[in-house]
């Protein structure tokens, strides 16, 4: 579904990722785990066209779009839950859910909110609160929930479990388990490598820019080499 | 009493047409991170508009519409041929280009229009004045103040009710977040234009009815205005745009009736002095706005 060949992305002269490849298939849950500033999240970015890459290529469905425009890819199927959530704080929660459904029809969207307020029971208590004065853990589902809105084909999560209480990490995981169940594909960073190399099918570990190692998840946590890279998280 | 609340009365009027001009100002800068220059354009590209018009005997009936969509051309114009170019630049680009385009566009009225003034009647109610009590009150204000109050309704659904409204705030809010969630950033940021446009272009009709003349730099002195309101209620938000907006209507009001004659000539130079003493205790302006940061 989506291939990532050999991307090299700068930020200015320093190369933030060099020459890095990955590939998520349909229905797959696939982690991308490594150390702080490894280059995980402008792989995100990078994918989803918030950074131009200056080598290499993406391929969503066969499609290339290298260096296509974020409000393009989301309309090709490709959703990206940002690095700190990035929740639209003046906005109620229904009017956060609403702008990421913004593709869809009136109607569609209207079902797709009702659809959002049974997956997260916290939001719809919170329905018309402004989306600033909620927890961390509840501004966290709002952030997938928002995502969920545009029917995503792929759902990237940067971090999802970031700063959040280790009760709050549970549920964060518990959704990714039940969105694998429903069939999602889903591309998620985590800090947290052992809880992510769980519940992934396969994933990558990027370090310095570099993928180092890629294997399924029960090959990854046997690999004693790279304990130094899952510590941290 | 009476000749406060007769200026309280004058300002709010005068007030009404810089909140509109600065609310145009203010939703462009919210999107986009710029002070528009160049806001002023609008009125003078409309007011050569409306000149040419009563050239062909038109009446104020079909030139305040055509005032309108002169002023929302103008401005989706400017934004098409101009800033479109520096998408994604720094705000200080922007800030230059939106200098270059009012010279470019006072330069090719001076160059091939006039360098004279050109005057047109004004609507004969513009004068008239009606008593309520010991108050005389202006006809003029009076369809201002009811105007402006109407638009700012109008303006106010908008945002909260509609998905342009809502796609708008969100832009504003976080730009690069609002485009991942599928936000088209050319459709917002042409929409926050032809806003602009029309809001400069309702402030623009009260602006040249009152004046009834047009010059190449006719829209300096309204750009000023509604840069300075804006910035007095706090950029980027609306709300402060329009409280600025008549707080500096009444301020040159009350200044103008209140200083003895002999400096009553330096009104604008004692508001901008007020100014300045606001900005040393409130920086921000009456509302602060945390922008997200971009990445």
């Amino acid at each position: 579904m989506l291939e990532v060949a050999g991307i090299t992305t700068k930020y200015g002269a320093i190369s933030a990722l060099r020459d890095t490849s990955l590939t998520v298939g349909s229905g797959e849950v696939v982690g991308l785990i490594g150390p702080n500033g490894a280059g995980k999240t402008t792989l995100l970015g990078s994918v989803a066209g918030l950074l131009k890459p200056t080598g290499g290529t993406v391929t969503f469905d066969g499609a290339d779009v290298t260096g296509a425009a974020p409000e393009k890819l989301l309309r090709a199927g490709l959703a990206l839950v940002p690095e700190h959530r990035r929740i639209f704080v003046d906005l109620t929660v229904e009017e956060n859910l609403k702008i990421g459904g913004i593709t869809a029809s009136k109607s569609d969207r209207a079902e797709l909110l009702e659809e959002m307020a049974d997956l997260f029971p916290v939001l719809r208590d919170k329905w018309t609160t402004q989306a600033g004065f909620l927890s961390g853990g509840e501004a966290q589902q709002l952030a997938i929930g928002r995502a969920l809105m545009s029917k995503p084909r792929l759902l990237m999560m940067d971090e999802p479990s970031l700063g959040l209480a280790p009760v709050l990490v549970d549920v964060v995981f518990e959704l990714i388990e039940s969105l694998r169940a429903a069939g999602r594909t889903l591309l998620v960073v985590e800090q947290n490598a052992s809880r992510m190399l769980e519940v992934a099918d396969r994933a990558y570990v990027l370090r310095s820019g570099e993928m180092v190692a890629e294997g399924t998840g029960a090959e990854l946590l046997e690999r004693t080499d790279l304990f130094d890279t899952f510590v941290g998280g | 009493m009476t000749e406060l609340l007769q200026n309280l009365i004058d300002g709010l009027g005068r007030g009404s047409i810089y909140a509109l001009l600065a609310l145009g100002v203010a939703v462009i800068f919210g999107v986009m991170h710029l002070l528009n220059f160049a806001h002023g354009e609008m009125i003078t590209v409309s007011g050569y508009a409306a000149y040419w018009a009563f050239q062909q005997g038109w009446s104020w009936w079909i030139v305040v519409p055509l005032i309108l969509v002169v002023s929302v051309l103008t401005s989706l114009a400017i934004d098409q041929v101009a800033f479109r170019r520096v998408r994604g630049a720094d705000d200080f680009t922007l800030l230059l280009t939106s200098f270059g385009v009012h010279f470019v566009v006072f330069s090719l009225f001076l160059l091939y229009v006039s360098a004279s003034v050109k005057n047109f009647s004004r609507p004969g109610w513009v004068t008239d004045t009606y008593k309520v009590g010991s108050l005389r009150i202006e006809v003029f204000d009076t369809v201002v103040i009811g105007v402006t109050i109407i638009t700012l309704l109008l303006v106010s659904l908008l945002l909260q009710r509609t998905m342009f409204g809502l796609a708008l705030r969100a832009a504003a809010a976080d730009f690069d977040t609002a485009r991942l969630m599928g936000v088209r950033s050319d459709n917002v940021i042409r929409g926050a234009f032809g806003l602009s446009g029309l809001l400069a272009g309702i402030a623009g009709v009260f602006w040249l009815m009152r004046a009834g003349q047009t010059t190449p730099s006719a829209g300096l002195d309204p750009m000023l205005k509604g840069v300075l309101a804006a910035l007095i209620g706090g950029l980027g938000s609306l709300r402060g745009a329009v409280l600025g907006g008549l707080a500096l209507g009444m301020a040159e009001v009350l200044l103008r009736s209140r200083l003895p004659d002999s400096i009553a000539g330096l009104t604008e130079g004692v508001v901008f002095l007020l100014i300045a003493l606001l900005f040393i205790f409130r920086p921000g302006g009456f509302v602060s706005v945390a922008h997200a940061e971009r990445v």
